[in-house]
């Protein structure tokens, strides 16, 4: 099976951030078996948290249901022992902090050893904390860690922030937080241009407000490819998700 | 033991600023900066010029007679309660929105639980001429619709959070992402101990005015500095903060808090962090937090809005595990009552919050010569929907039954 590394080296990726448990624990398994014969490179799969400061109301309400379908980390991890069955689908997880203090940081570590997850998403994990107190642990269980890039992020803190990451840089397409859904502005284009001229030693991936063909294929005129979260879960809860899927490679 | 913060921003174990990468650059900015902006002496000297001349400060500290009989010691009230807004937290608001012009921010946003804040950041936005965002939860907005009104009077626009419990939490969260979505005009005026680093250790030192004149109110009534016990209610814990700041060091003052009980700490409405709280990371900081054991923050319960609040300041966490504070829950009841109390012993109705920290006398064993003071945070008049509803209910029913019951509650 493909690592996540060598899919990182490639262009237009397509990666699909979705809710664990949304809109049920059954639907998550049936669209993390499929997902891939609709040319998805990979996946970020969500932990649920009861309040995620990022997040804007799709993903707010998405993480409220899948919480009352029971989804823990626990279950998370089963779902996941599940799809690794049927698919070698790469999956990211992403996550808030405080899930996973609550889980214990080396079995979580071990737990995404053991259902092969190579790669996280801490939002509100800052650079800082993660070298002092959680570098060692990842590097210790071969866990990649990606970061957040904004347009507030300063050239000198991008640059630090590549040094670290080991999976990919998360370019945030603007200052906003997850679900907007506008036409993608002059401001986001030259944020998108920048990110590019700097030539970046690692792999970068837009997100936040990537909606449709249209920002999709912009943002992946910039970078390896593009996340779209929202907007998917949007058409999950209209049971439309292969349709969606389907108009974005067309 | 030290209890100010570390070059991180943690007290102990607690604090720091676990943020998304959006918010880097203003937290940031802020940490970098915060002290030396409210250290120098121009910002030191129009922050005491408005204590003074718009806030109303020195507050009073009241020698409570009646208080004092009933409970033995010599109990004193500090009288936050009749600065400007009615409550301490203008003395926040004053520091934080000289901070926020200092930084040229033109747009002011704030969360507020039971509307103090609220109404506090309303009226420095409008003495200085700066739009001004207020969020509050639903529930809130409800229960506290005099401050709504306040708010909307003094210029501010107040925007309903409807997540989660409707209070404080999502109130918090949705100014947040207010903040992630305006990165570059705005300034977010926290109003507690809470939140990432600096804003713990800011509130704290803007409070601190309140031990300040405590010390030099005592030392003129008294002979000396020091009193015996300082009792405070603790949501978030900008108050408690304020009135135990000058005091943290000097072990001889024990330091009591009260938090909201809600209908008691086993009834799963409660909002009684420090025995039901466990460590974890709420709003950017790391504190006691309710919690589920998969890491799901609870929703909290108080009749009192301003305690109904999952978290506790991370100073407060950090003074829990040293064993510096002790801290009283509180229910709805004992609260009302203590409310019901200091207004017919002293003429003074108290807000519902404040009523949490005068709770606390019927549960301690006061020596005769003791001097005892209480931060009576607040005023009433925000809370008399639910003051009235109580008394209602207390002419309808036997005292007894109302353990039992919470139907009065709005």
């Amino acid at each position: 099976m493909k690592k996540i590394t060598q899919i990182l080296e490639g262009k237009n990726l397509l990666s699909i951030f979705l809710t664990a448990g949304f809109p049920t624990v059954e639907r998550t398994i049936e669209i993390l078996t499929e997902i891939e014969d609709y040319g998805v490179d990979f996946v970020e799969l969500g932990m649920p948290f009861s309040d995620p400061l990022a997040d804007g109301e799709t993903i707010q309400q998405s993480s409220a249901v899948a919480i009352r379908n029971g989804m823990t980390l626990a279950t998370y991890f089963e779902v996941m022992k599940i799809v690794r069955k049927k698919t070698d689908l790469p999956v990211v997880y992403m996550g808030y902090l405080n899930q996973i203090l609550q889980f214990g940081v080396e079995q979580f570590c071990r737990k995404c050893n053991e259902v092969n997850i190579e790669c996280l998403i801490i939002p509100d994990l800052p650079l800082e904390v993660y070298e002092r107190e959680f570098k060692t642990i990842f590097e210790k269980h071969e866990l990649l860690i990606s970061f957040l890039v904004t347009p507030t992020t300063s050239d000198e803190r991008i640059l630090k922030i590549e040094e670290l990451t080991t999976g990919f840089m998360y370019v945030v397409s603007s200052s906003s937080i997850t679900g907007r859904r506008g036409k993608i502005t002059k401001k986001q284009r030259a944020h998108y241009e920048k990110i590019k001229a700097m030539k970046l030693n690692k792999p970068t991936m837009i997100g936040f407000g990537i909606h449709d063909k249209k920002s999709y294929e912009l943002a992946c005129q910039y970078a390896n490819g593009a996340i779209i979260g929202s907007e998917f879960i949007r058409y999950v809860a209209k049971e439309n998700a292969a349709y969606f899927l389907t108009t974005l490679k067309a | 033991m030290s209890y100010t913060i570390d070059e991180n921003g943690y007290y102990g174990s607690y604090g720091g600023a676990y943020i998304p990468e959006m918010l880097y650059r203003n937290i940031s900015q802020l940490q970098d900066n915060y002290l030396k902006i409210i250290n120098s002496d121009a910002f030191q000297k129009e922050y005491k010029q408005l204590l003074a001349d718009y806030a109303g400060r020195p507050s009073p500290l009241y020698h409570a007679r009646r208080l004092s009989d009933k409970y033995g010691g010599k109990i004193y009230l500090k009288r936050e309660d009749l600065n400007h807004t009615g409550s301490h937290k203008i003395n926040n608001t004053i520091g934080q929105i000289l901070v926020a012009k200092h930084m040229n921010k033109k747009r002011i946003i704030a969360e507020t639980g039971a509307g103090q804040h609220g109404v506090a950041t309303a009226t420095v936005s409008a003495l200085m001429g700066l739009e001004c965002v207020v969020y509050m939860g639903a529930l809130d907005v409800k229960r506290q619709a005099p401050n709504v009104a306040r708010m909307k009077m003094l210029g501010a626009k107040v925007i309903t959070a409807h997540s989660g419990s409707q209070t404080l939490k999502d109130a918090t969260n949705e100014a947040i992402r207010d903040w992630i979505n305006n990165p570059e005009d705005t300034y977010y005026l926290i109003g507690s101990v809470v939140g990432p680093h600096p804003y713990p250790d800011m509130v704290a030192r803007f409070q601190s005015i309140i031990s300040e004149e405590m010390q030099q109110q005592l030392m003129e009534k008294e002979g000396a500095p020091d009193p015996d016990r300082i009792l405070a209610c603790i949501g978030g814990g900008s108050n408690a903060a304020g009135a135990f700041y000058h005091y943290l060091d000097n072990k001889k003052v024990q330091l009591l808090a009260a938090e909201g009980a809600g209908k008691g700490i086993t009834s799963g409405e409660s909002a009684a962090t420090s025995i039901l709280g466990s460590d974890g990371i709420i709003h950017g900081s790391k504190t006691l937090l309710m919690q589920t054991s998969d890491g799901q923050i609870t929703e909290p319960y108080s009749l009192s809005a301003g305690l109904d609040y999952p978290g506790i300041g991370p100073l407060h966490a950090h003074l829990i595990k040293e064993k510096r504070l002790h801290v009283y829950p509180i229910t709805d009841i004992e609260a009302l009552e203590a409310a019901m109390e200091l207004t017919t012993l002293e003429g003074i109705i108290p807000a519902l919050e404040s009523a949490h920290a005068l709770a606390i006398l019927p549960k301690l064993e006061i020596r005769k010569d003791e001097i005892l003071v209480i931060n009576l945070s607040g005023r009433g008049e925000k809370d008399m929907d639910a003051y009235q509803k109580y008394f209602t209910y207390l002419k309808k029913h036997p005292k007894d039954e109302l353990e039992k019951s919470f139907l009065f509650v709005p």
